[in-house]
């Protein structure tokens, strides 16, 4: 997969085309209600919002964990209910948890997981090498994660999210708990997986690191969309200099967590 | 078939690294078996081979009572113990206490003179009724007392005293029975009885038909072995509910779940690895407690386990009783929600399920609604499928409707499994 060109891009369904979307948990009131969104296939795509707008909800639609009540969510033109198992393989999943067997070492985990998103043996072992030299963790790869550190574990996380080289990632606070070093890696390995033509959809409160990350951006807040827009283009519009700033003038500065 | 592989690979290196989990599957059922095995061993070889401890305190020192002491001993009940004639009751009551035996018996200082004053107005009125003169009942002895006086310690069982009377009176009566004959036939001949026509009339009974309802027509009796290793191979079998219950609900609850539902595979394939896993561990088991019954047990004095000559039988009920297993582990490891309903919940239901399927009490001596109810334990249907090979001798054409019984068990337990994992959503 290598860097796509305009005229390939325009050819290219939307990453993500959400439709008249209505969801709700049971016994309680619509999180979302005729919700539309659209991402374009190589975007860089930031969904920004306080505690409980929905983010989480949101992609855990849009990675078929949770079913709408009505509307449709397509992945590169395909309807996510109709074809569940033929579009799981376009897409990885980063989840805020830890997401992989911790008595297992990185490299049984990469294999299971591999085997699971599709991939033959031969091109786990071959994908296992190169992601575990990039996320410098080859020293490691037969050792438990459990005995790892908590940015160790977080690349872990991420390794099993592309080992199948998706068209679509979705990053659910990537970098929660990490030091400097860490964030840094992981932020280049997901601009250079961006570059050779995955799009990412990607959730965090981590704002500065947002705003080196995204190239286009969302803000929903209870359930709603409140802004949809270029990064740049949206920071100029709201004489912002920083996503922090922006981020508060259009949500407030009330807290978010009561309704919990 | 490459993801099941690694599905199943990935299950073992998982369980490979939970000591706790293999303590219980391995560890456990060995020391089980033994310790079980081990204390019933007394009990059953007391039932089923050894004598049972008869004190004997003879006063009397007529030839009646050695006669009576040897038909005793010939009958084959007892180890007779005698002590001294010169012991009385209370000293008699101290030694059962002690538990030197639980039964005694006292015979009379005037047994013999019972037995002859008996045996002669018995004799004269026969010789009466064959129309004969009377010449022997005249000078008897008038007795009161009983001929013999039996102690019992409470603990013994009522059978046991029951059998034990039964024997002292057959005893008792061949004594009167010689005594008898010996009185007739000197009126009517006026001389001895020979001992030769005497043993024929007397001990020449006619052989009961004995047939073991063995499938194998095997006379080899049960021993405490071959009831106990296939009884706990089962149990051990169902315990792998504490690491496979739990390792569902641990992997429900974990991350690794969540994104496994977001990939391009069927949770099915997750149940399939893990069934295929466990029915591993349960053949492991089954030869692990299968090799202790047969090499360890001999070492401590236990009987050898004896395997069924068949088999194909044996492999086939082992296969599907430990798939059993798996499909109640599973079971419970889709509807609880944490590991600790998993853990709880899995094993009181194993042992109230053992306890009710006949393992820790044969099912034969159950009566009613307890009998009804080990229908429902699938622990039942498996000890059934292996006291057919194990106790009855039988081979692979005599257990299929063991077989059949089982996979039903099997699919029934499947289909609420599947169920589950469809209503919560899994699937």
């Amino acid at each position: 997969m290598g860097p796509m060109s305009a005229n390939q891009l325009d050819r290219i369904p939307p990453a993500i085309l959400i439709d008249d979307l209505t969801f709700h948990y049971p016994d309680q009131t619509e999180l979302f209600a005729e919700f539309n969104l659209r991402v374009e296939a190589g975007q860089r795509f930031g969904l920004f919002g306080p505690n409980g707008a929905g983010k989480t909800t949101l992609m855990n639609l849009m990675t078929g964990l949770l079913t709408p009540t009505s509307g449709s969510i397509r992945l590169f033109g395909k309807d996510m209910q109709k074809h569940h198992l033929r579009i799981n393989r376009l897409f990885g999943f980063v989840p805020q948890d830890f997401a992989f067997y911790q008595e297992l070492s990185p490299v049984e985990n990469l294999a299971f997981f591999g085997a699971w998103s599709g991939m033959t043996g031969a091109a786990i072992r071959r994908r296992t090498r190169e992601l575990l030299e990039i996320l410098g963790l080859a020293a490691v790869r037969h050792k438990k994660v459990q005995q790892f550190s908590g940015g160790m574990k977080r690349r872990v996380n991420l390794a099993i999210g592309v080992i199948h080289q998706p068209r679509l990632l979705f990053l659910d606070e990537p970098t929660v708990g990490v030091d400097v070093q860490t964030r840094h890696a992981i932020v280049n390995y997901l601009k250079q997986l961006n570059e050779s033509g995955t799009t990412l959809i990607y959730t965090s409160h981590q704002l500065g690191e947002a705003e080196e990350l995204c190239n286009m951006v969302a803000m929903i807040d209870e359930g709603r969309i409140i802004a949809y827009e270029a990064l740049d283009s949206l920071l100029s519009k709201h004489r912002q200099d920083g996503l922090e700033g922006l981020f508060l003038e259009l949500t407030g500065k009330n807290f978010r967590d009561h309704n919990v | 078939m490459y993801k099941l592989w690694a599905t199943i690979l990935k299950d073992v290196r998982v369980m490979r690294r939970d000591w706790l989990g293999l303590t219980f599957m391995f560890v456990m059922p060995v020391l089980l078996v033994l310790i079980v095995t081990g204390m019933q061993s007394g009990t059953f070889e007391l039932v089923s081979k050894n004598k049972l401890p008869l004190l004997l305190c003879n006063k009397d020192t007529g030839a009646a009572s050695l006669q009576f002491i040897r038909a005793v001993d010939t009958m084959g009940l007892f180890e007779v113990r005698q002590i001294p004639g010169t012991q009385n009751e209370e000293m008699i009551r101290e030694r059962l206490y002690r538990k030197d035996a639980l039964l005694a018996v006292v015979l009379p200082a005037d047994f013999s003179a019972q037995v002859a004053s008996r045996t002669r107005v018995l004799a004269g009125k026969a010789l009466k009724s064959f129309g004969l003169d009377d010449s022997v009942s005249g000078g008897t002895v008038k007795t009161t007392g009983a001929p013999l006086t039996l102690y019992y310690h409470p603990v013994l069982q009522e059978s046991f005293r029951r059998s034990a009377e039964g024997t002292l009176y057959s005893a008792l009566q061949l004594v009167e029975s010689r005594q008898l004959l010996k009185t007739l036939y000197f009126s009517i001949n006026e001389k001895e009885l020979p001992d030769t026509l005497g043993n024929e009339l007397l001990s020449n009974r006619e052989k009961i038909s004995e047939i073991p309802v063995s499938r194998s027509n095997s006379r080899k009796s049960p021993t405490v072995t071959q009831h106990n290793v296939p009884a706990w191979t089962i149990f051990a079998m169902f315990f792998v509910v504490v690491s496979l219950g739990s390792g569902i609900v641990r992997e429900k609850r974990s991350g690794s779940f969540i994104r496994l539902r977001t990939m391009p595979t069927s949770y099915v394939l997750t149940i399939l690895s893990k069934q295929i896993t466990y029915i591993g561990v349960t053949m492991i088991q089954t030869i692990l407690v299968f090799a202790v019954g047969v090499w360890i047990f001999p070492l401590v004095g236990l009987p050898r386990l004896d395997l069924p000559d068949d088999w194909s039988g044996l492999v086939l009920i082992s296969i599907l009783c430990g798939w059993c297993a798996v499909s109640y582990a599973i079971c419970v490891g889709v509807f609880a929600d944490t590991e600790e309903q998993a853990n709880g919940f899995g094993v009181i239901s194993i042992v109230i399920l053992a306890a009710i399927g006949g393992l820790m009490i044969p099912d034969f001596i159950l009566t009613g609604p307890f009998r009804t109810a080990t229908k429902f334990s699938p622990l039942h249907w498996c000890l059934d499928a292996y006291y057919s090979l194990f106790l009855e001798g039988g081979k692979l054409k005599d257990v299929w409707s063991n077989v059949l019984s089982l996979v039903l068990i099997i699919a029934g337990l499947q289909g609420i499994a599947l169920w589950g994992l469809k209503r919560k959503n899994l699937i």
